[in-house]
């Protein structure tokens, strides 16, 4: 029995009539990463900064380390550490100023908060930039100083709010090895994404929220079993055939099949638990009894599953930005 | 700039030795004090000023134009002398303009607590109203400088307070104290309001009456009766007569008291309005 990190019963944040979290119960444990993976306005955000002490929930409750987030504020501040989903460390200032900052109010004396603040910069490749004003920084580099500020006091428990949205293949991938670094280190890491494929490179456990409720819970294989190990996108030559192409693959892969925006395409859930080599298995079949019915495919592609297949396997209804189809 | 903005990203791996030494060696230090904390947001509010010199524009133009405009505007039709208007005029003139720079605070801190940087602050185990104390330490070296100003141009033009070096000291002392104390008011302003355009609307709604109908261009006798009493409670009618009396060597020991209870107000009552706002954020 690992310890638990943070736990949540009925966790409720409205504003207005808007229900942003509508009673989230999770259960972190502690030392590893976990995910929370949610379209736009699922109420990522809100859930966070109600984790972290910056937004009073208004019902429910939630525990940080045994420390209710309301009532024992300081001591959870005292546990974790924000990165923001919008930069939370000062444009104005430089990379080193910043540091410096967060570590005097950390309770460094001017020396030590230095030093600190020069060993964070070499370990996060912002040496050179240690003297410009953030708001020239890269993306990437971007992240990374928030990151920086965030283990300047290493923390028990670090927040990071999509700390991939918006950078480029490379950054986000020194933003996963930070995060693997860190997680190692015993630090628990609760991470908001939009990317199925982020959660599952990095999260032990995954919680999928839409319009503020946990819609599925469990480790990212058996995530990935309730959507299937994929699909397979498929264009037709002839838009003609595609009723034809619906009825032949419906008979080898199941129900999971639906038809593209684009007139010639249409996709298929490839089921299987988790294994690769199965998914392989049942898309070559797949084109085999196409190409045996005459049906002429030009194109093919394997796609891992996406958030979008996550929400259309779980709720019947694509991830939908905001609560326009609610 | 942007060359090597990109040759960081894509040279950098982040390497688990160096991570893994920065994470062990991340042990807390001893909580600081109140006082430490509202020292260090003190400081970034100066670095802010050493970033982005241009905001100190208002604190450095608008009161130079303030005297220039009012002492010729009126000094010859009040006073019948420049010079003689200029020893009435001069003390007034700093106590509207500093007063007046007061509202850039809360159009600061409306801008300020919306940025990201907030949420790591408020997340951070210190005493609460430090960034806000902090802030207002920047905002007092803003307060310094305008009354400097005023004084160099007042100098110029023939300023020649009878309170010597001292008077005029304390009775600037006495106009930014009043200013720190008054600039919780616009704090509490900065974080009730939602946009900085309604933080500047209510700040120019409560700053021109208060500083005009107040005793800084005329003494009130002329003044008809109910405008007279307004006068009278105003509380920029006492800092300057505060002020003028320290600077022309006669200090009124009745107004200074005056000032001092009021700040003390001032920070009793919308310091804790704020703090409470600040928290519920
Ligand atoms: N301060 C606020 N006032 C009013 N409504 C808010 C506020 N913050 C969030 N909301 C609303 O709450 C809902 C959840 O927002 P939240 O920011 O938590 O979503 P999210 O999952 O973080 O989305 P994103 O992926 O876009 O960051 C949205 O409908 C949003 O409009
Ligand atoms: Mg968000």
């Amino acid at each position: 029995m690992t310890e638990v990190a943070i736990e949540t019963a009925g966790l409720v944040k409205t504003f207005g009539d808007n229900r942003a979290v509508d009673g989230i119960d999770l259960t972190v444990p502690a030392g590893s990463v976990y995910g929370v993976l949610g379209p736009n306005g699922a109420g990522k955000t809100t859930a966070v900064k109600m984790l972290a002490t910056l937004l009073r929930p208004d019902g429910g409750e939630a525990r940080v380390f045994g420390h209710d987030v309301v009532r024992e504020a300081d001591a959870v501040r005292a546990k974790v550490s924000l990165t923001g989903q919008y930069a939370s460390v000062d444009e104005d200032l430089t990379g080193s100023e910043n540091l410096v900052l967060i570590g005097r109010l950390l309770g460094h004396g001017k020396p030590a908060a230095r030093d600190r603040a020069s060993q964070l910069l070499a370990a996060f490749g912002l040496s050179d930039a240690a003297d410009r004003q953030v708001k020239n920084y890269s993306g990437g580099m971007r992240r990374r100083i928030d990151i920086a500020a965030s283990i300047l006091k290493t923390p028990d428990v670090l927040f990071l709010d999509e700390p991939t949205t918006g950078l480029d293949p490379r950054s986000r991938n020194q933003v996963w090895d930070i995060v693997r670094i860190i997680v190692a280190q015993g630090t628990t890491v609760l991470l908001t994404t939009q990317y199925l494929d982020e959660a599952d490179q990095l999260a032990s456990r995954i919680a999928v929220i839409d319009h503020g409720k946990v819609i599925a819970e469990g480790t990212p294989g058996e995530l990935k079993a309730s959507v299937g190990a994929g699909s397979i996108h498929v264009r037709l030559r002839d838009a003609a055939q595609r009723e034809s192409a619906l009825r032949v693959l419906s008979g080898v892969l199941g129900a999971g099949v639906h038809l593209d925006a684009d007139p010639v395409a249409l996709t298929a859930q490839l089921s299987g638990d988790d294994s690769d080599r199965e998914a392989a298995e049942q898309a070559s079949r797949a084109l085999a009894e196409l190409a045996g019915a005459g049906i002429v495919v030009d194109n093919f592609a394997l796609g891992q599953p996406t958030l979008d297949e996550v929400f259309l396997a779980l709720t019947d209804h694509p991830a939908t930005t905001e609560e326009v189809a609610a | 700039m942007s060359t090597a903005t990109t040759e960081q990203t894509s040279t950098y791996t982040p390497a688990a030795e160096s991570l893994n030494a920065v994470l062990a060696a991340g042990e807390a230090p001893p909580r600081p004090s109140a006082w430490s904390a509202a020292r260090t947001f003190g400081w970034r509010a100066m670095l802010k000023i050493k970033h982005v010199p241009e905001q100190l524009i208002d604190v450095t133009m608008f009161p130079i134009m303030m005297v220039l405009m009012f002492t010729y505007l009126f000094g010859g039709a009040l006073a019948g002398s420049v010079t003689e208007y200029l020893q009435f005029l001069l003390p007034g003139i700093m106590v509207t303009s500093v007063v007046m720079i007061t509202m850039y605070t809360g159009t600061g801190i409306n801008v300020d607590i919306s940025k990201g940087v907030f949420d790591r602050f408020r997340t951070l185990p210190i005493w609460r109203p430090a960034a806000l104390v902090g802030a207002l330490f920047g905002d007092v070296f803003r307060y310094l400088t305008a009354a400097v100003v005023i004084l160099i141009v007042g100098l110029i033009l023939g300023f020649r307070p009878e309170g010597g070096a001292v008077g005029v000291a304390v009775g600037i002392l006495l106009l930014v104290l009043f200013s720190f104390a008054f600039s919780w008011v616009w704090t509490m302003f900065g974080l009730l309001l939602r946009s900085e355009k309604s933080v500047m609307g209510v700040s120019m709604m409560v700053l021109f009456p208060l500083t005009f109908l107040s005793n800084v261009f005329v003494e009130p006798d002329t003044m008809p009766g109910w405008l007279r009493v307004f006068t009278e409670v105003n509380p920029i009618t006492h800092l300057v007569a505060a002020t003028r009396g320290l600077m022309q060597g006669n200090p009124d020991a009745g107004e200074i008291t005056w000032v001092l209870v009021a700040s003390a107000v001032l920070v009793a009552v919308f310091g804790t309005l704020t703090m409470r706002l600040y928290n519920r954020k």
